[in-house]
């Protein structure tokens, strides 16, 4: 494991485009915004591409191809001059990888789909950024907080990050991390699915919520804000009082609060060391 | 015997029982409220997934051996043509009879016709999806033939007037309650004072069946693998019934989907690890049977093979899609998968249930546009479950995407005038693809926050009404994070 301060006196200056992804940047964009704070205190210099918009896999998973298309060519002229592209959605980051390329071809354009495939090689998901390129675990943050965290599908099996996230977060200080049962079941969310399925969208959640308030956690913590819309959308309606936070905000968290409009408030109740199933 | 000059140059579709009378959400939706039904299936498919874990987790070389199915498989399709008639010619040479059959009604006429030429009037069963995904029972019913299942699941389904719900265990919704109960009322002969025990009811079955195997002169199976350079078939089952059905009946027909095929017999050594560990969660399977053609005074001493198209070559035509044909029916995926977990396999209308079902049925009836087998690309969150657990490797969730795009393409085809769905995808990806138009959008969303004084949407309009029947949506937020990043982060000189 590195150390924060090993790694700022060593490590060259990493120039990294943060694409936000459409979801983060319109609906929470403290997720965005604790993606950066936690790369800027690691010493990375942060670039947002202004012109960035979605990476289009909402077309491409409700079928739309030829409207994701555009979306496609617009995400590879925007991000094509970056060395390093992080985003803090593992669904995103499986899209850009597995899927650009994949669609540019079926759809007869070699060429874009070979300037995807470059991309894709430099794109990076928030917890393998850190892990696999910064070469970080402990990110000095600070969250005494009771947490489950639940493994994205598309990270755990688009992916393969395996233990990295939870990596992140068993070195944060004051946390308590819960392990979530069957935590890698799907929460239902799926895009369109949770629409045009909802019904079995809405019975998977319910199982996914029942293992979350099993854990008596007070936040689920998960990669991707799209399953944690979902999740704490059910939580919410429940009026169940347990909170999600992307794993990136839970990071970015200091003793001195000093994040990006993220608040960072004391527990309630003081922490039984001995009392939690560690993860 | 072969009648394959006949062959139509096109590729005929499926038909038979590959396609429901409503679509996966409309079926779903009944499914989800029987508390029985999901507690059945909690339990079952919790239990199933734990003994393939198990068992697969105690081979170091399982990888390898996945690989080594997926491309057996995929050398085994580009050469199917050749290897059909090299696998008719070893049938013929030991003694069988082959038969080709486009789809599901002539496969029926050909069996129908055959066990007439016996002169039998009842036949026993072997498990066979390939039967159910014709009808065969029915078909043979309406010719005056009884068919009497014997695989002890199978025997539950058929008695209760059912219809199977899982590849592997296909009354995996009923529990043993419900199976005491259809026995009382539906087995002649039952004892009146059996208990819902296992082992009662199993050997209850047993003493009902043991008859029929006795005095039927004919039986029917399908077939897990034929090898082609042997001529040899395959069925591979737990309860001994099988055994029973391929060597005590004069006459045996067999049908078998054309892509259950195998080049040599050395590739059943791969196939015989796989199966048994991913769909029973047995190291091995309680009863392989093999058998090449006839063998006089052994056995059956007349053979049939009927080979069935009934939608494989248009789906062995699709180059994403074709892998759908490498299956060999283990049924891992709807252990795993959340969907089918919830909903049971009825919901998906066809034979074929679960992830499998969602990429083959389609593929085998054809998509329209606005059929009911449509819906079933899209009955997945694309959790990708299925591919992790597939002893051949398919690709399950990359040929969901690929049917959504094709059911896409078909539906445009079918009618000029779009569905809202295509009205709102096309704006949004047009709004999407500049930078300006995105940015107006997203202050259209923002609007949402006046939608309601609450900290979050509780209501939206249809068809957002369906998220929020269940799920609050967050407020958007005052400010986006674009907008955030300009005031921190960008030099205003």
């Amino acid at each position: 494991m590195t150390q924060l301060d090993h790694n700022e006196v060593t490590a060259p200056r990493i120039t990294a485009a943060l694409f936000a992804t459409c979801l983060a940047d319109t609906m929470f964009p403290d997720v965005a915004k604790a993606t950066v704070t936690v790369l800027e205190r690691l010493g990375v210099r942060v670039e947002f591409p202004q012109a960035q918009t979605c990476c289009g896999q909402m077309h491409i998973n409700s079928g739309y191809q030829r409207d994701a298309l555009a979306l496609i060519e617009h995400f590879v002229e925007t991000f094509e001059q970056y060395e390093h592209i992080v985003l803090p959605s593992a669904s995103c980051a499986g899209s850009i990888r597995h899927q650009h390329g994949m669609v540019a071809r079926r759809l007869g354009k070699p060429a874009l789909a070979a300037r995807a495939d470059a991309i894709a090689r430099r794109t990076r998901e928030f917890s393998e950024f850190l892990t696999d390129v910064l070469k970080v675990t402990d990110v000095d943050a600070y969250f005494p907080h009771r947490v489950t965290y639940h493994p994205t599908c598309h990270s755990l099996r688009m992916l393969h990050v395996g233990d990295k996230p939870l990596r992140l977060l068993r070195a944060v200080r004051g946390i308590e991390l819960i392990e979530l049962p069957a935590a890698d079941q799907c929460c239902g969310f799926g895009g369109t699915f949770a629409v045009k399925n909802a019904d079995t969208s809405t019975a998977m959640l319910a199982d996914k919520m029942a293992n979350v308030l099993g854990t008596k956690a007070e936040i689920c913590s998960a990669a991707d804000a799209s399953c944690l819309m979902h999740i704490g959308g059910g939580l919410s309606r429940l009026t169940s009082g347990v909170r999600t936070m992307h794993l990136a905000e839970i990071l970015a968290s200091t003793e001195s609060g000093e994040t990006h409009g993220v608040s960072v408030r004391p527990s309630r109740q003081t922490s039984n060391p001995g009392s939690g199933n560690d993860v | 015997m072969s009648d394959r000059t006949n062959l139509p140059v096109y590729a005929p579709l499926g038909v038979g029982r590959l396609q429901g009378d409503r679509t996966f959400p409309a079926a779903a939706k009944i499914a989800l409220a029987d508390g029985q039904l999901r507690s059945n299936l909690r339990s079952a498919t919790a239990t199933i997934r734990a003994k393939r874990a198990n068992v697969v987790g105690e081979v170091a070389d399982w990888e390898e051996l996945r690989r080594a199915g997926e491309a057996i498989k995929a050398s085994t399709m580009a050469s199917l043509d050749t290897l059909l008639i090299e696998l008719e010619r070893n049938v013929v040479a030991n003694g069988g009879a082959v038969h080709w059959a486009r789809d599901a009604a002539e496969a029926n006429r050909i069996v129908t016709g055959l066990v007439q030429a016996t002169g039998a009037k009842q036949v026993v069963k072997v498990k066979s999806m390939v039967t159910q995904e014709i009808g065969l029972n029915e078909a043979l019913a309406a010719a005056g033939i009884e068919a009497f299942e014997t695989d002890l699941a199978e025997l539950i389904i058929q008695l209760g007037h059912d219809e199977p719900s899982h590849i592997l265990v296909p009354a995996i919704h009923r529990n043993r309650a419900q199976i005491r109960e259809i026995f009382l009322q539906e087995m002649p002969g039952v004892d009146r004072s059996i208990s819902d025990e296992p082992a009662v009811l199993a050997g209850e079955a047993r003493r009902y069946l043991r008859k029929k195997f006795l005095e039927t002169k004919v039986a029917i199976s399908g077939a897990n693998f034929a090898v082609a350079d042997t001529g040899t078939l395959t069925v591979v089952e737990s309860e001994g019934n099988g055994r029973m059905c391929l060597t005590l009946p004069d006459t045996l027909i067999t049908v078998m989907g054309i892509e259950k095929l195998v080049p040599t017999w050395t590739d059943l050594e791969v196939f015989f690890q796989l199966l048994p560990r991913s769909s029973t969660g047995e190291r091995m399977n309680p009863y392989t049977s093999t058998w090449t053609g006839v063998t006089p005074g052994d056995g059956p001493q007349s053979f049939h093979l009927v080979l069935l198209d009934n939608g494989r070559t248009a789906t062995l035509a699709d180059e994403v899609g074709r892998q759908a044909l490498h299956c060999i029916r283990c049924s891992a995926c709807l252990n795993v998968c959340p969907v089918y977990e919830r909903t049971g396999g009825h919901a998906y209308g066809s034979t074929y249930p679960g992830p499998i079902g969602a990429i083959l049925s389609p593929q085998l009836t054809g998509l329209t546009g606005d059929g009911v087998n449509d819906s079933l690309p899209y009955a997945s969150t694309l959790c990708g479950a299925c591919f992790d657990v597939c002893p051949v490797r398919i690709d399950i969730p990359s040929i969901l995407v690929d049917l959504r795009a094709r059911h896409v393409e078909a539906a445009k085809a079918a009618s000029r005038i779009p569905s809202g769905e295509r009205l709102a995808m096309a704006g949004v990806g047009w709004a999407m693809a500049g930078e300006k138009r995105w940015q107006l959008a997203q202050r259209g969303a923002g609007v949402l926050r006046h939608s309601t004084r609450r900290t979050t949407i509780r209501r939206l309009p249809w068809p957002l009404s369906r998220w929020t029947a269940s799920r609050d949506l967050a407020k958007p937020p005052v400010q986006t994070f674009r907008q955030w990043w300009a005031t921190e982060h960008e030099d205003p000189s």
